[in-house]
């Protein structure tokens, strides 16, 4: 967090209502992005007790298990539950688009994803889990569960797993994303409760931000969000519904629990979707599908489930590729965003101001070697702690370059040196107008190779060696639920 | 400095006719967590009841447990500890790598409940002396926590013949694939360490090396999405040394004491069903008399949380927003001082220069930005 997001938060406590701390939306929504509220057994690991999922607001399914110790039962809801989403997800396979790199063999990218959008983090880790119990059962032998149990586990993963990966729009938490757009009054860790970091965004009529998250730390009136469920609830209600053994009984007390989390989702979908989208989102949303048709074409080939654990090359390259897409993010996110930018301005990363005076014509060097430089002077009241050679880059005009020469009491001095056209003289537009405002950073999105990596084969024994393949095996396939 | 007599007897007053709320391993653990808080000080080691009175004065704490998760934590137990904890002597001879004829099993609890305790140091002193390898089943191990005795109860304490006695720690979340979730284990670990603590305390009062307890507690819990159980050892050194210091540092409850105003309690006064009479103004006002650090972290340790996080509230205190949004503003104690310090009507206090700067370009950037 910066002492941008903390003042909002300041703000927010003063005005009694969220602060804004982003101008544009920084994810991807879908137009038919499948909302997933998860349940879970309390003091079990994996064990499902109901799901409310869809992707229309008004029509809402609700998946339970009505004896969750059950575990005949607990297959046939994720035969149900995979009955519900792997339709949705093959949904997006039809339509795809032929891409073609330099170096690289032509493929096939969906022109659409499927995006599933949680309540929580708890949520997605919960989705991990409930992937990790289902992706090694197999439709035949000992324990026969339906085909789709164990691909439901593998999509599941996947939608987990990336989850993780920075920039990535298929797997959404609701808290974090709102957290990413508005600062409420209360703590990070408060904010993990939906209602209330929602109470805060929006108060209903009549209340203020703080009375309105007060009110949702009732879990009378707002249920959690999952997937841990209230202890009284618990107690009260859904322990003699289950003993009672009647479905319906059991059914009717999960949806008095994930009914109000499902108004809430379609909420932030609102709150998010009303924000206009920052323009490097497409960008990001294209890695996404791209991912998302390898991960389809890996499953139609017939490769095996996900590993348990990584090997090592494996691990490293996953590492690697999630580092660079934080630090793209980042970039991307102040470029797309002057709210954003202006965390950067304030640690002197990045500076604005007014142009006062331009040498467009401006050139160094003599004879062949001649090279046009335009000559920018930039007043600012930004406290500019860069160095004079330092590269710089421009939200205004993206993938231009330039050099800073001088900083002195509140003028910069910078010429361009990239992006301005070939000629003796530059190309129209691409030179400030004096008056102009203006906007430049050390920032700069420059494409990073991939780290070089050896084969799998060929891990080293520091590493552990080749990691083993994996052969499915029967005692996976027969892994014992409690 | 207050000898121990005056010491504990001050605590007492403190918390007048209410009786007074044992201490088990999960509170003393929870000590660590605030150690700058002196509300908290002063509260535990008087052996008030915060529970009861944060209910009484209409905060109560936001913690329950499940029943479907007492159910599934009782079962796992009893099924490690089910025939002379057979299996988890298996367990054991894997990772403690214990010989195959160390079988031996006590319970303790079958002396009753009055002699656990000394009957848990005869057998302890015995196995010190060179008993063979024995599991021990409910002992009860006793740890002084500001000149009051706390009971406490490990799951089982395994010792090792010629060798070193290990605390066992059996709970009921999962381990799946080699991962826990981190929370849960720290949690367990801090537990444990309280028993390492106890029973090296126990061995040295008997004049043994306190080194034969290891630092290396086993944790079993279930394996994967089954009921089958797994063990594994988990290095408490760290939390052992937090733990020490923490205790260390109850003895500042002279000077806490010492601060306090005359006649202060913290009294409930029960009345014959036990239920609360003294008035819920006298009890806030008497709690308010001592001054709390909160912190967000408090939500999830402490039963008081709700009420001193109101009073944050109220105070406009910038604690409430978490430790990390208080440290970047360096200094600045309400929210009311920060804003003022970002809007300019406020001179900067000697030392806040470099804060109220910020503040005002973050002001004015924010402004610009959101025009």
């Amino acid at each position: 967090m910066s002492i941008l997001t903390s003042l909002a938060r300041l703000r927010a406590i003063k005005e009694g209502v969220a602060q804004p701390i982003a101008t544009v939306r920084h994810c991807h929504l879908g137009r038919r992005p499948m909302v997933f509220v998860p349940l879970r057994l309390s003091g079990e690991a994996a064990a499902p007790l109901a799901v409310m999922l869809g992707t229309d607001r008004d029509a809402p399914e609700l998946l339970v298990v009505a004896q969750p110790r059950n575990r005949d039962l607990r297959f046939a809801f994720t035969a149900e539950l995979a009955r519900v989403l792997l339709p949705y997800v093959e949904s997006f396979l039809g339509q795809s688009e032929t891409v073609e790199k330099k170096n690289a063999d032509p493929y096939q990218r969906a022109l659409d994803a499927p995006q599933l959008l949680l309540p929580n983090p708890s949520g997605v880790a919960f989705t991990r889990l409930l992937g990790r119990s289902t992706r090694f059962r197999r439709p035949d032998g000992p324990y026969p569960v339906p085909a789709e149990v164990p691909l439901l586990g593998r999509w599941l993963t996947y939608f987990a797993e990336r989850a993780a990966h920075p920039g990535s729009s298929l797997t959404l938490a609701a808290t974090e994303e709102l957290g990413r757009h508005w600062a409420s009054g209360q703590s990070g860790l408060e904010d993990a409760n939906l209602a209330a970091l929602l109470g805060w965004i929006s108060p209903p009529p009549g209340r203020t931000g703080p009375q309105a998250a007060q009110e949702a730390e009732d879990p009378l009136i707002w249920p959690p969000a999952g997937p841990a469920t209230d202890p009284g609830f618990d107690a009260e209600v859904l322990a003699p519904a289950i003993e009672s053994g009647t479905v319906e009984r059991v059914t009717e007390a999960l949806r008095t629990q994930l009914a109000p989390t499902w108004r809430l989702m379609w909420q932030a979908v609102d709150l998010l979707r009303a924000l206009p989208e920052g323009a490097s989102v497409a960008t990001r949303w294209e890695s996404d599908r791209g991912s998302f048709s390898m991960m389809a074409e890996q499953v139609a080939e017939g490769a095996p489930p996900q590993a348990r654990r990584d090997g090592a090359v494996a691990a490293a390259s996953r590492l690697s590729r999630m580092e660079r897409a934080q630090a793209a993010f980042e970039v991307q996110r102040a470029y797309d965003d002057p709210l954003v930018m202006a965390e950067y301005r304030l640690t002197g990363e990045a500076f604005a101001g007014e142009v006062i005076e331009t040498d467009p014509e401006h050139t160094e060097g003599e004879g062949r070697s001649r090279k046009l430089r335009p000559v920018v002077l930039v007043k600012t009241d930004d406290p500019v702690r860069l160095s004079p050679g330092a590269t710089l880059g421009t939200p205004d005009r993206r993938g231009q370059a330039a050099q800073l020469v001088d900083v002195s009491d509140g003028l910069v001095t910078l010429k361009i040196t990239k992006g301005m056209g070939r000629g003796r003289t530059p190309a129209p537009g691409s030179v400030p107008e004096p008056g102009e405002r203006v906007c430049y950073t050390s920032l700069t999105d420059d494409f990073q190779g991939s780290a070089a990596l050896p084969d799998r084969d060929a891990t080293p024994w520091t590493h552990g060696g080749p990691p083993q393949e994996y052969v499915p095996n029967d005692e996976d396939a027969q892994e014992e639920w409690a | 400095m207050a000898t121990v007599g005056e010491r504990v007897s001050g605590l007492d007053s403190l918390r007048g006719t209410t009786p007074a709320k044992p201490h088990d391993a999960r509170a003393i653990a929870a000590l660590a967590a605030n150690p700058g808080c002196a509300r908290r000080a002063l509260m535990d080691g008087a052996g008030v009841d915060k529970d009861a009175a944060a209910r009484h004065l209409g905060f109560p704490a936001p913690f329950g447990q499940s029943p479907f998760a007492i159910t599934r934590g009782n079962a796992f137990e009893a099924l490690v500890k089910a025939d002379g904890c057979a299996e988890l002597l298996r367990l054991l001879r894997d990772v403690l790598r214990l010989p195959i004829d160390e079988v031996a099993y006590q319970d303790v609890q079958n002396v009753g409940a009055h002699l656990r305790h000394a009957h848990t140091r005869t057998l302890f002193d015995r196995a010190a002396r060179g008993e063979q390898g024995t599991l021990y089943d409910h002992p009860l191990l006793s740890l002084k926590i500001a000149g009051h005795t706390a009971f406490l109860e490990p799951d089982v304490v395994a010792f090792q013949h010629g060798g070193r006695f290990h605390i066992v720690e059996i709970k009921s979340f999962a381990v799946i694939d080699g991962q826990a979730d981190p929370a849960s284990v720290s949690a367990a670990a801090r537990q444990a360490a309280v028993y390492v603590l106890a029973l090296r305390t126990l061995l040295e009062e008997l004049g043994h090396d306190p080194l034969l307890v290891a630092h290396d507690v086993v944790l079993v819990c279930p394996e994967n999405f089954a009921n089958r159980p797994m063990a594994t050892l988990v290095d408490v050194r760290r939390q052992l040394a937090v733990l020490k210091r923490q205790l260390a540092r109850m003895t500042s409850i002279d000077r806490l004491l010492a601060e306090l105003p005359e006649g202060v309690s913290f009294d409930l006064l029960p009345g014959e069903d036990g239920a609360p009479t003294r008035s819920a103004e006298a009890l806030a006002e008497a709690i308010q008399q001592v001054s709390a650090r909160y912190a967000p972290d408090c939500l999830s340790t402490c039963d008081l949380c709700f009420f001193c996080r109101d009073e944050a509230r109220r105070d406009g205190a910038s604690d409430q927003l978490g430790r990390q949004v208080r440290d970047e503003l360096g200094g600045v104690a309400t929210v009311e001082e920060a804003l003022a310090l970002a809007d300019g009507l406020r001179e900067p206090a000697p030392g806040q220069e470099e804060i109220a700067r910020l503040l005002r370009d973050a002001e004015r950037l924010r402004r610009e930005c959101l025009a």
